[in-house]
């Protein structure tokens, strides 16, 4: 009983926090973005503009909730739902640090996340076409094509870690790495990975289901007040998640000299969300075409060739 | 190659960090305006204090959002307004009306900082668009050298204006 109760309160806890760390990131990003655009970003509300993250989740809870006469109700109302719940489902599995975490011991860890991240492309192709709308279609028929051919190679790519540590247990992942990180036996299985990530989360340069120039809001254009903040938070959730999980898989989760584990691993995905934020501040949008041939024709057989290359080289019994 | 620039970029991106700001930080610090900054109209005076404008009405005729409305008094050899009246939640500050003004009466000035609570209080009145000074132009006296005869100054008397030709005397 005491067990449960103890998982119970460490999965609220998890869950607030990865609320409050995302509903944090808009502020941190439109501050980041600011600096790196020779701007100030918001620092009006509160002390340095800290207060920016209330104002705005007031402003959007006072929003009509508008659900379209055309669009599709139920699905309408589910697909943010769906997103943010297998966004936040995939945390229970990230090892926050020694024996923290929800369920990090599971076995399948690895295989739970991918297949998370999988179910939340549904959301953003069911919000798009029970919005009705042409712009909304398009956005989610882009996001399908994209996770579709992103997480080919995504899977692919984490295979070669699994290799390494023969488990799909987070937890075993971490504790391989206490030497040396994954991220320089694997260096050409962690960029493409990154990569399918940063494309996993829609986030910039990869955001072509929303393309705000083309589309509107691509899959979202129809979504308001807190359905479109579910989608928000969502967003802002996944960076976290992909932060994390590349974090845990290559660069040796929680382990770091002197500092306590939870800081390093704070740390780490500190860098890594700065990055994203970095990434969206300097590169532009690629086209629809150059997305595909750059997944299908570049990071596939990258990603392959790293496959058959680590196999080879475990076979000749280095590593 | 595309990955090599796209690291550049990242990079370059990354070094704004370090940058200085271009934000002014408006309330408290204000930004620099030129003196021939387009803001809020106002109705000069000439050196003697006189008001400018004649009601030629060509700042009306050109203003492209028919903002200013204007009579000119009824009295003969009077030509200031009887009423002069800038909208200026109509105004788009194009500064049309100034270059128009034959005698720089109509100026803008550099100052943005007008807004109101209701439409109704952006009505300029006369008396709220007239200042004391001579605005941007000093020395400038209409009267002086226009060529028309008033109070105190004949005809051929004005600034650089030769006196009147006889045009009916047969002398070259």
């Amino acid at each position: 009983m005491n067990a449960i109760l103890l998982s119970l309160i460490q999965a609220v806890a998890v869950l607030l926090g990865i609320t409050l760390l995302a509903a944090g990131l808009t502020f941190a990003e439109r501050r980041l973005l600011g600096f790196w655009q020779d701007r100030l970003g918001p620092n009006r509300v509160g002390w340095q503009g800290t207060l920016q993250i209330v104002a705005d989740m007031i402003k959007i809870f006072f929003k009509q909730d508008w659900t379209p006469p055309f669009a599709d109700k139920i699905i309408f109302t589910a697909a943010p739902i769906i997103v943010l719940t297998t966004v936040v489902l995939a945390f229970a599995v990230i090892p926050l640090g020694p024996l923290a975490g929800i369920m990090p011991n599971l076995n399948i860890g690895l295989l739970f996340f991918l297949g998370m991240t999988s179910l939340s492309v549904y959301g953003v192709i069911l919000a798009g076409w029970s919005s009705n709308s042409k712009f909304a279609l398009l956005g989610g028929m882009r996001a399908a094509a994209q996770t579709i051919s992103y997480e080919v190679f995504m899977g692919l790519a984490v295979v070669g870690v699994v290799m390494l540590t023969g488990s799909f247990n987070l937890e075993t992942i971490v504790a391989a790495q206490t030497r040396v990180w994954f991220v320089i036996p694997q260096f050409f299985g962690f960029l493409p990975f990154l990569i399918a990530g940063i494309a996993e989360a829609h986030r910039l340069p990869f955001d072509l289901p929303e393309g705000e120039n083309e589309l509107g809001a691509g899959f979202h254009t129809e979504y308001s007040s807190m359905k479109f903040g579910m989608f928000f938070i969502a967003e802002y959730a996944s960076i976290v998640l992909i932060s994390s999980i590349t974090v845990v898989l290559y660069f040796g989760g929680w382990h770091g000299p002197w500092l306590p584990p939870a800081v390093w691993f704070a740390l780490k995905i500190g860098a890594f969300i700065a990055f994203f934020i970095l990434l969206r501040a300097a590169l532009p949008r690629p086209r629809y075409d150059q997305l595909m041939s750059y997944g299908w024709k570049l990071m596939l057989p990258l990603t392959i060739a790293n496959l058959a290359i680590t196999g080879a080289l475990m076979l000749g019994g280095i590593e | 190659m595309f990955i090599t620039s796209a690291i550049r970029t990242m990079w370059l991106t990354f070094l704004h960090l370090f940058h200085k700001t271009e934000t002014v930080q408006y309330p408290e610090q204000k930004p620099y305006l030129a003196p021939r900054y387009r803001g809020r109209i106002v109705l000069t005076r000439d050196p003697d204090g006189e008001e400018r404008c004649v009601s030629c009405y060509l700042c009306a005729a050109v203003c492209p959002c028919d903002c200013i409305s204007l009579q000119r008094t009824a009295a003969p050899g009077q030509w200031t307004p009887e009423h002069f009246r800038i909208n200026f939640s109509r105004c788009i500050f194009c500064g049309f009306c100034e270059e128009a003004c034959p005698t720089s009466a109509i100026q803008l000035i550099p100052d943005f900082e007008m807004s109101e609570i209701s439409r109704q209080s952006l009505v300029y009145e006369k008396e709220h668009l007239l200042i004391a000074g001579t605005g941007k132009v000093p020395d400038y006296n209409f009267y002086r050298i226009a060529g028309v005869a008033t109070a105190g100054k004949p005809k051929g008397a004005g600034l650089n204006e030769s006196p009147p030709v006889d045009p009916r005397g047969l002398l070259p």
